[in-house]
């Protein structure tokens, strides 16, 4: 920002924003320093900021509890697998519709987001009675599945509006100079789509891991995710306060920390490069 | 440029996804579309046959579905009048010269990255309970009575907790708007005598509408389906005051095993979403030409 402004007016913005900004990020530092207190400080009838006696023993005792591990490895395999199975079935179309369009893509692209507005509430049923009768209720590969098609429109559509951008001129000029068609992809192709489907596969791992309608309905204890694990903290209200910030702190860590390196991708990608 | 050859290659690349998609649309939805015509509970087999509309109207017949619907709208209408005036205003406010503005940036999108449910559970008991909350020893300190949130304003408290979650988002795309607004346009109006206000009005504010509309637009889709918030801390209630549509639908059909009853419902939802997702799709539809 290159505007000239007077001191106070910019130390007086400074002070209101960092005030501002602090106060929506409270919830958020509420749970991380309560994570660390005894049970006894976090429900005091004084409130203290800071951990008086820090503490891990939270930590511990949510795994004891209902194994947190089980229940992470359930969130990683599922917004990893149904990324990754997302990714395979969806680049090659995103490919294509970027660079061998015909008069069709526009409303199959048009199309697919509209799956994407069929309301979860809608198909609940069906679902929920096709995987009781597969068996598949309270399975990760069931709920892998499910992701995957619920995402499967956001990944062709970001990776179709990186593709886009990829100059068709240099794949031609590549050829032109005797590329061989391998070279031509390995060499040009792949290096330029790289950071897209990096995007891509971050933003949709977010998207997945904090999933809640479907791992709520469709899973129970074996299958569940993070967000179902939590989920059943729901009921003691008040009560293991120290505890449920600790599972809390340990379920969103992994998901913030990804979200703060991939914020520069992420207003592309949430609106799929409508806003520049 | 794309000879015949190519063309049915990509016709073959793009078959998984096509049929993939086709199936998950088709047959959920024509599944719920006949059993919201058919008596069926998981508790009463002997229900069974053909219902006709009854299903239908029982659904919309029953009070808490007119409540469930003004509750979704409100749900819905308030979020977006909280996200999208609070996020111009945060937008416009990061984008002054400011000392730390990375840092900030990145402090004001966390709370998007927070779970569903862990953003409700935290405003709950952190925030909202009012025996050990922020808010109730707040009110304790000015000696006032604290508010059982919950039960007193449950729909209140929801979306509170929604728009904290939303207000991120809003900000960010808005503030990337406004980022990309070019400095000379700026200063020129500047020189020409014009008026914060007046700059905001006729400069700033035409050039956001894009990004205002998306940020309406995309929200809207999630906030018709809020459902982890609602089941976390109200479950509902007290009595329907805090159900929407999504969570009657999970409620008849899935609590309350009434099948039937339960996709009549969803067909309405569905019905709702596609009432929103036309004035979408249009809007889209334009920015894929841009």
């Amino acid at each position: 920002m290159a505007r000239n402004v007077p001191v106070e007016t910019r130390i007086g913005f400074t002070i209101l924003a960092w005030a501002v900004a602090l106060l929506l990020f409270s919830p958020i530092l509420w749970v991380l320093l309560t994570a660390f207190k005894t049970e006894a400080e976090a429900i005091a009838a004084t409130p203290t900021f800071f951990p008086q006696n820090f503490t891990l023993e939270n930590f511990a005792a949510v795994q004891d509890r209902s194994d947190y591990f089980k229940h992470a490895t359930n969130s990683i395999l599922v917004s990893v697998g149904s990324t990754l199975l997302g990714l395979v079935i969806g680049i090659p179309a995103a490919w294509s519709m970027a660079f061998a369009p015909s008069k069709k893509t526009k409303d199959i692209l048009m199309w697919m987001l509209s799956t994407k507005m069929m309301p979860a509430v809608g198909v609940l049923i069906p679902i929920y009675l096709i995987f009781r009768d597969l068996r598949l209720l309270d399975t990760v590969h069931g709920l892998t599945l499910i992701m995957t098609l619920i995402n499967l429109p956001i990944i062709i559509w970001m990776l179709y509006t990186y593709f886009k951008e990829i100059p068709v001129d240099i794949l031609e000029a590549a050829r032109m100079d005797g590329a061989e068609l391998w070279n031509e992809i390995t060499h040009v192709l792949v290096p330029m789509a790289v950071p897209g489907i990096a995007s891509t596969l971050l933003l949709n791992v977010i998207l997945a891991w904090n999933e809640a309608f479907w791992t709520i309905t469709l899973t129970s204890g074996r299958a569940g995710t993070l967000t179902a694990f939590i989920s059943s903290f729901s009921s003691p209200q008040g009560l293991f306060l120290a505890k449920l910030s600790a599972a809390s702190l340990l379920a969103i860590a992994p998901i913030l920390l990804m979200g703060w390196f991939s914020q520069k991708q992420l207003v592309r990608g949430l609106t799929f490069g409508a806003v520049k | 440029m794309a000879t015949a050859q190519t063309r049915t290659l990509a016709r073959i690349m793009m078959a998984p996804s096509v049929i993939v998609l086709l199936i998950w649309m088709i047959v959920p939805l024509v599944m719920t579309l006949w059993f919201s015509f058919q008596n069926y509970s998981l508790i009463n087999p002997m229900m069974t046959g053909f219902a006709g509309w009854a299903n239908y109207l029982y659904v919309i017949g029953d009070p808490s579905f007119t409540q469930s619907l003004v509750n979704t709208l409100i749900l819905v209408g308030g979020v977006l009048l909280i996200t999208v005036i609070g996020g111009t205003f945060l937008a416009l406010l990061l984008d002054q010269p400011i000392w730390g503005q990375g840092i900030l940036r990145i402090i004001v999108i966390s709370p998007f990255f927070v779970m569903p449910p862990v953003a409700a559970l935290i405003w709950k008991n952190g925030f909202m309970h009012p025996g050990y909350g922020m808010l109730g020893h707040l009110w304790k300190f000015f000696g006032l009575q604290p508010v059982d949130w919950f039960n007193q304003y449950p729909l209140f408290s929801v979306i509170v907790i929604v728009a904290w979650q939303w207000l991120p988002f809003a900000t960010l795309i808005l503030l990337t708007a406004l980022q990309s607004l070019s400095e000379e346009q700026r200063e020129a109006a500047e020189m020409d005598g014009a008026n914060a206000i007046n700059r905001f009005r006729y400069i700033i504010l035409p050039h956001m509408a894009r990004s205002i509309t998306i940020v309406i637009l995309i929200q809207t889709i999630f906030l018709l389906g809020i459902f982890a918030e609602i089941r976390v801390t109200t479950g509902g209630g007290p009595g329907y005051a805090s159900t929407n549509i999504a969570f009657l639908v999970f409620r008849t059909g899935i609590l309350s095993n009434d099948i039937g009853a339960g996709s009549a419902g969803g067909v309405v939802a569905v019905i709702l979403a596609n009432i929103v997702a036309f004035f979408l799709m249009r809007a889209v539809g334009k920015n894929l030409d841009a």
